[in-house]
């Protein structure tokens, strides 16, 4: 956080560098549930982007008088007042997205993605750099459902936007001329080919998921940590109540660790 | 003069290679070949020379696109797709072979670091993606013989099939024993004729390229099974043996060398873990056949069964003493 900080570096962070769901594999559950058609992908990201911007803005304007103790009870009544409000208006305004995404809509409470800003930025910074922090996460996520919904959808049912009336409706009835998304499945017919179903079941979710993440690594160059981190106990996920690391990890007795004596016994 | 050669271990080598072992099994996949152009006629070689070429293309593309060596001359990838269109039955479409020949080799082999690394076998992985996508496809059956005649299509059902609603009697649908084992029925290209499949197999034991442990594992697990499912009845077991694909999965398909166990005692358990699933799935499940399934779960499990069946070095103490040692 030493690092000199701008809006606009906050912003577009979400949207590949730290994708929420492509880099930091968080969210993976809705992920993976609502992605079988754009018009769910679109409409659960919008629906946890409008509950993360407010979330941020309230938990950071609040992050001095929460005190520290209890701050995950505290920060998941905030969320849990927004997703109610988002899903008593989602019930109200496009009630078939609500069947459509079924318990996936309440679950926003736990959505990983929600609390984790919560609890990496949200609680660190100032109300504006946290809601533009939201809005980048949100953006960044709804981008990762809707690319994973593009693929699974075209792929394994041979439809686009199918049912896309559903969220239209928020903006009056027949918009679009009562346009209701492409449909492939005639056309594919007639050239004697059909859909894949396996990419509209979970398997091939996580086939996609998987594939996805790769090139959003290699857009990002990613080659996960600094090398540097990963030296001594860096790598190593006990190393905050490892015993033997307590002098600083080099000298160590640590059998992880101890890259000399590896190298003489083999 | 120096007769002594100073070099770094190993000292003697095998002169078996990949390529070899990979030849080894396409020519004991000829005689299943030959039988489903027989039963089939000419589609069944189309639908196998589209799946090789589509294999090896796909095998090529991803090596030079992941900027890797090209390791066609191994020969794998035509294993992989002989395998894989021996899987299929033979009215498929085409384009689907291609389909499954780009999950076999892309995505189960070289995205996880191509042969040897791959976690499930891939002609495996590629039959189970077409049958979940396109079950219709990939269950209706062509009579066999009947491209002689002239007669285009025939659906036919396969004795597993018939053979789900068993109680007490084989029906008098059902091809008669030495049809079954000479693989006139219905069923996938090349898991119908039992004799060419165990032609195959005896040669690859022969040449050594597989040992017998896992496939008398896994069909002596059905057979026990099949037996006492079938209180006692031998045709009913007979039947169950040579029906569906347990045949060319417990030889061709489970002894691959990646995702099978190395050791004799850890064999063994592969083996009778396939035959348990196998057995469990046709008898129990909605589904009339198990074999893939069975044999994808159980390569699953290989790592954990590999960890459980480490063999002790010589001169050593057991494991476990070892480490109370290290506690106290």
């Amino acid at each position: 956080m030493a690092e000199k900080k701008s809006l606009g570096k906050e912003f577009t962070k979400g949207l590949i560098r730290e994708n929420p769901v492509l880099r930091l594999v968080l969210g993976t559950c809705p992920t993976l549930a609502v992605t079988t058609s754009v018009t769910n992908a679109i409409g659960m990201g919008v629906a946890a982007t409008i509950v993360l911007v407010c979330s941020n803005i309230v938990i950071s304007a609040l992050r001095k008088v929460i005190p520290g103790k209890v701050r995950i009870p505290a920060y998941i009544v905030i969320i849990a007042s927004f997703v109610t409000i988002v899903q008593m208006l989602v019930k109200a305004f496009v009630p078939a997205l609500n069947t459509a995404l079924g318990a996936f809509l309440p679950l926003i409470v736990v959505n990983c993605i929600i609390l984790g800003r919560a609890e990496a930025f949200a609680s660190k910074n100032t109300v504006l750099y946290s809601a533009v922090d939201g809005l980048g996460m949100g953006i960044g996520f709804t981008a990762a459902l809707c690319l994973m919904g593009t693929v699974r959808e075209i792929l394994g049912a041979g439809t686009f936007l199918n049912g896309i009336q559903d969220l239209l409706v928020l903006f009056g009835d027949d918009v679009l001329g009562g346009w209701n998304g492409f449909d492939f499945t005639g056309g594919l017919e007639a050239v004697g080919l059909q859909p894949i179903t396996l990419f509209i079941l979970p398997a091939g979710g996580f086939f996609v998921f998987g594939i996805l993440m790769a090139l959003a690594n290699k857009i990002a160059g990613g080659k996960g940590k600094p090398k540097a981190e990963l030296e001594g106990c860096g790598h190593c996920p006990m190393a905050a109540t490892c015993a033997m690391c307590k002098d600083g990890g080099e000298k160590s007795e640590c059998p992880e660790n101890n890259n000399e004596n590896k190298e003489a016994v083999s | 003069m120096n007769k002594l050669t100073v070099s770094a271990s190993p000292h003697v080598r095998s002169s078996d290679t990949v390529t070899g072992i990979m030849l080894d099994v396409i020519i004991a996949l000829v005689p299943s070949l030959i039988a489903s152009i027989v039963l089939f006629g000419f589609r069944s070689l189309l639908i196998t020379a589209v799946c090789v070429g589509c294999c090896v293309l796909f095998e090529f593309l991803s090596r030079k696109i992941m900027k890797r060596d090209c390791t066609l001359r191994d020969l794998s990838a035509v294993v992989t797709g002989m395998l894989l269109a021996f899987n299929m039955p033979v009215s498929i479409p085409l384009w689907m072979c291609v389909v499954g020949c780009f999950f076999a080799i892309v995505v189960v082999k070289q995205f996880f670091g191509g042969i040897g690394q791959n976690f499930v076998n891939p002609a495996i992985g590629g039959r189970i993606v077409m049958l979940v996508s396109f079950s219709s496809a990939m269950t209706s059956w062509t009579e066999p013989l009947a491209w002689l005649s002239g007669v285009d299509a025939s659906t036919t059902a396969t004795p597993l099939s018939e053979l789900k609603n068993y109680s007490g009697e084989i029906s008098d649908t059902l091809p008669s024993l030495w049809d079954m084992f000479l693989g006139i029925r219905g069923g996938c290209i090349g898991e119908v004729c039992a004799a060419a499949i165990l032609i195959g197999g005896i040669y690859l034991i022969a040449r050594r390229v597989i040992k017998p442990t896992i496939p008398l594992c896994f069909i002596g697990t059905v057979a026990v099974i099949m037996l006492i499912a079938g209180k006692g009845d031998f045709e009913f077991m007979a039947y169950e043996l040579l029906s569906g694909g347990l045949l060319l999965g417990a030889i061709f398909m489970a002894t691959d060398y990646a995702t099978s166990p190395i050791t004799t005692k850890g064999k063994i358990i592969f083996g009778i873990g396939c035959g348990i699933i196998t057995s469990v799935i046709r008898l129990f499940a909605n589904l009339p056949e198990g074999v893939s399934y069975s044999i994808i779960l159980m390569n699953i499990l290989v790592p954990h069964i590999e960890a459980l069946t480490k063999p002790k070095p010589f001169g050593t103490e057991k494991e476990k003493k070892t480490k109370e040692e290290k506690a106290s």
